[in-house]
């Protein structure tokens, strides 16, 4: 059929079952905005800042594990989802990005609203197109819908000049991708598999590596299997939450610079590192050199870039994690996990000797009881969003995370401001649970007029915001590493963050005492429309254990010990 | 980085699509890799360029600029030479002046001649492999050369 290159746009996000789009119009984009308006295939969510359109076109994908769709204008639209489009880069996030750009005329002339958008988002995209014949549409956002699914998922952006999307062409979804030189290889090598199956019943201490790559793949539930299996131990990374159950015997916690003593003490000590879906970041691993010293390791990764990047990997597989996983487990057969128990048993003394705990020592509320606290009241029922810095590693540490998909942050990036737009994208892709935020003084400011958005939408997001009057990671390192210089991080004056959520049309509650607390989040929870919970704690609290950076991983600083009352 | 740095030529075969050539550029200073030299053409009868890089780094920076190169959609192939045939063009402008039969005579045991007369300066050409390039270049500064062009390098595995 012969249609507009806009209309192309629509047809193609239906063809793909896109059902929500979130995005900013603006001049450049207006023709396919004009098409939206027309149309019923999928509802349009608009975000009140364009980053904000790509974190929740990031939250909603994390979610539900489907491509996520954003759209925006040219110029500064565009520039401002840069952040975004980094963000999924970092994480492997799924999306689909289309961009409004001058018309074809116009490019290279500095014209208004003009930015050379593919030039930008070259580095922090999986890939990009810039769309000069409508007649290219149909295949160009076909291969983006592909490209950012298959393989390691990632971001992939489509600008199209205003001029291409009012052109008409044919409009032919229905073709074969004809892609030659992007072919993923999603299956291990069945020799390598076999090595590595030998490899992990000759080895005394193994160690299952977790990564987030086990998420993106969908190989949580198949993982589990594998662990079950062997009996052999688990760590996750910060990505990797959720793949286990947090009351799974065989997960000793999180590792790296927040991870438990537990977790990087199994990590010093294994003879073999079993790594899936992981990519050795700095936070896990932390000095080079002493990481997992003593051990083989095992790398499986769908990106044949991830493997030996940083760590050399004695048995490499480059293939999809679930694949291999499957094989693994066809091929556990003569493993015993009987065998490691006594290794289990070391882990659990380093467990002992030094838990993940904190102290309930002041009369100001503590940020883990928070965390905690919510795990307790909500626990499965709600998908958990953060956004970055202290609160983020507490919710990481203390949250009991029941299944993969639940938890959604900004690792590798480290985005503050993500957590509330992509809360919104949660709670769009599983209207069924109730969406939670964790976040901080710091950061809700940083994409505070999405209330705008949960209100118009009725997106009930519950912000619970960890106040501490201070941008306390930084404040964390000021403390530690500056002498207590703490530079341009008391954030003392603040906005009456009730009063705040109010003005939009929301709901605010601010709390001092655990019984307020309780109170709050089941109120909210009962309401049902967007809140804020402010909750004033502990203003000097550290998140502990800690491993300095660029440090070893077994040279941790502790939680100081202290008698319990 | 520098650790154990070697000098390696890389082949990386793409679609030729407009901004392929700048994926590529981008990846090396966006990774912090060295481009030493590049060359690009089109493969004749076919949709694709080929690109020959000469780089430097450690084997695990080379293996990784092999990886990320590939990771790009519009690449088809990398190949990382171990044993090859490698050659590169310069161009020279001597003055008229100087004696044309030594330069000449150097040309010529560099695989190449004087191609060009004007009234004030000549052209030569060489043709070799890189390393014996820079003699050539060494040995004519004597001829005072005016200016010096040279292609980069290009590859064919053996």
């Amino acid at each position: 059929m012969q249609i507009t290159g806009a209309r192309m746009v629509i047809e193609a996000f239906i063809a793909e079952g896109v059902d929500t789009v979130f995005g900013y119009p603006g001049g450049a984009i207006m023709n396919v905005y004009d098409e939206i308006y027309k149309q019923s295939g999928f509802t349009h969510i608009l975000n009140r800042h364009e980053q904000a359109s790509i974190h929740a076109a990031e939250g909603y994908a994390k979610a539900s594990g489907k491509v996520g769709v954003a759209m925006i204008t040219s110029g500064p639209g565009f520039t401002n989802a840069v952040t975004g489009l980094a963000d999924a880069y970092m994480d492997s996030v799924p999306l689909v990005v289309v961009s409004g750009q001058v018309p074809m005329s116009l490019i290279g002339t500095d014209g208004f609203q003009e930015i050379d958008a593919v030039g930008i988002s070259r580095p922090c995209t999986k890939h990009n197109y810039l769309v000069t014949d409508a007649a290219d549409l149909p295949r160009v956002l076909k291969e983006a819908f592909y490209i950012a699914r298959s393989g390691r998922p990632g971001p992939v952006h489509v600008d199209i000049p205003k001029d291409v999307t009012a052109q008409i062409a044919e409009f032919n979804y229905d073709v074969e991708l004809d892609l030659e030189t992007y072919k993923p290889h999603t299956k291990g090598n069945p020799r390598q598999i076999v090595k590595v199956m030998e490899a992990i019943a000759k080895a005394k201490r193994p160690l299952f590596y977790l990564g987030g790559g086990i998420i993106n793949a969908k190989a949580a539930y198949e993982v589990r299997d594998l662990v079950h299996k062997t009996g052999i131990p688990a760590v996750e990374t910060l990505m990797a939450r959720g793949v286990l159950s947090f009351d799974d015997e065989l997960l000793i916690s999180m590792l790296g610079m927040h991870g438990s003593y537990a977790a990087n003490m199994a990590m010093s000590e294994t003879d073999l590192v079993i790594g899936l879906g992981v990519r050795f970041d700095d936070r896990v691993t932390g000095k080079l050199s002493e990481f997992a010293k003593n051990a083989d390791v095992i790398h499986v990764d769908i990106d044949p870039a991830s493997i030996s990047k940083l760590v050399n990997a004695d048995f490499p597989i480059v293939g999809d994690v679930k694949n291999v996983v499957n094989e693994m487990i066809e091929q556990s057969g003569h493993i015993n996990p009987d065998k490691y128990e006594s290794w289990r048993e070391t882990i659990s003394h380093f467990d002992e000797l030094h838990p993940l705990t904190f102290h309930e020592d002041t009369d100001r509320l503590k940020p883990q009881w928070v965390v905690k606290r919510v795990g307790e009241l909500l626990g499965d029922s709600a998908n958990i969003s953060t956004d970055v810095g202290q609160h983020q590693m507490w919710v990481a540490q203390f949250y009991p995370f029941t299944r993969p998909n639940q938890w959604i942050t900004s690792g590798g990036l480290g985005t503050m401001g993500f957590g509330f737009p992509a809360a919104i994208g949660v709670k769009t892709a599983c209207p069924d649970k109730i969406s939670i935020n964790f976040t901080g003084d710091g950061s809700i400011l940083m994409n505070v007029q999405e209330l705008m958005t949960a209100v118009e939408r009725k997106i009930p997001v519950i912000n619970i915001i960890l106040n501490n009057n201070f941008l306390g990671m930084v404040r964390q390192w000021q403390t530690l590493f500056y002498d207590k210089r703490h530079s341009q991080t008391d954030l003392s004056v603040q906005p009456d963050f009730v009063k705040l959520s109010e003005a939009f049309g929301g709901i605010g509650y601010r709390v001092t005492t655990k019984e307020e607390f309780d109170f709050a989040l089941k109120d909210a929870v009962e309401k049902n429309i967007v809140t804020f919970i402010e909750v004033v704690v502990e203003r000097f609290e550290n998140v502990m254990p800690m491993v300095p950076s660029g440090g070893s991983l077994f040279n941790m600083m502790l939680l100081e010990k202290k008698e319990t009352k | 980085m520098t650790e154990n740095s070697e000098r390696r030529v890389v082949s990386v075969i793409v679609v030729n699509e407009a901004s392929v050539l700048s994926r590529i550029t981008n990846l090396f200073s966006g990774r912090g890799y060295n481009i030493t030299s590049l060359t690009v053409a089109p493969i004749p009868d076919s949709k694709y360029s080929r690109l020959t890089i000469v780089t430097s780094g450690s084997v695990r920076v080379i293996e990784q600029i092999t990886k990320q190169l590939h990771k790009l959609i519009p690449v088809l192939r990398v190949y990382e030479h171990a044993d090859l045939v490698e050659k590169e063009m310069a161009l020279v402008k001597f003055p008229i002046t100087e004696n044309l039969s030594d330069v000449n005579t150097l040309c010529e045991a560099y695989n190449g001649k004087i191609v060009n007369v004007g009234e004030n300066v000549v052209i030569a050409m060489v043709i070799d492999e890189p390393k014996r390039i820079d003699n050539f270049l060494a040995v004519i500064k004597r001829y005072n050369p005016k200016e010096i062009v040279r292609s980069g390098a290009v590859a064919l595995e053996r």
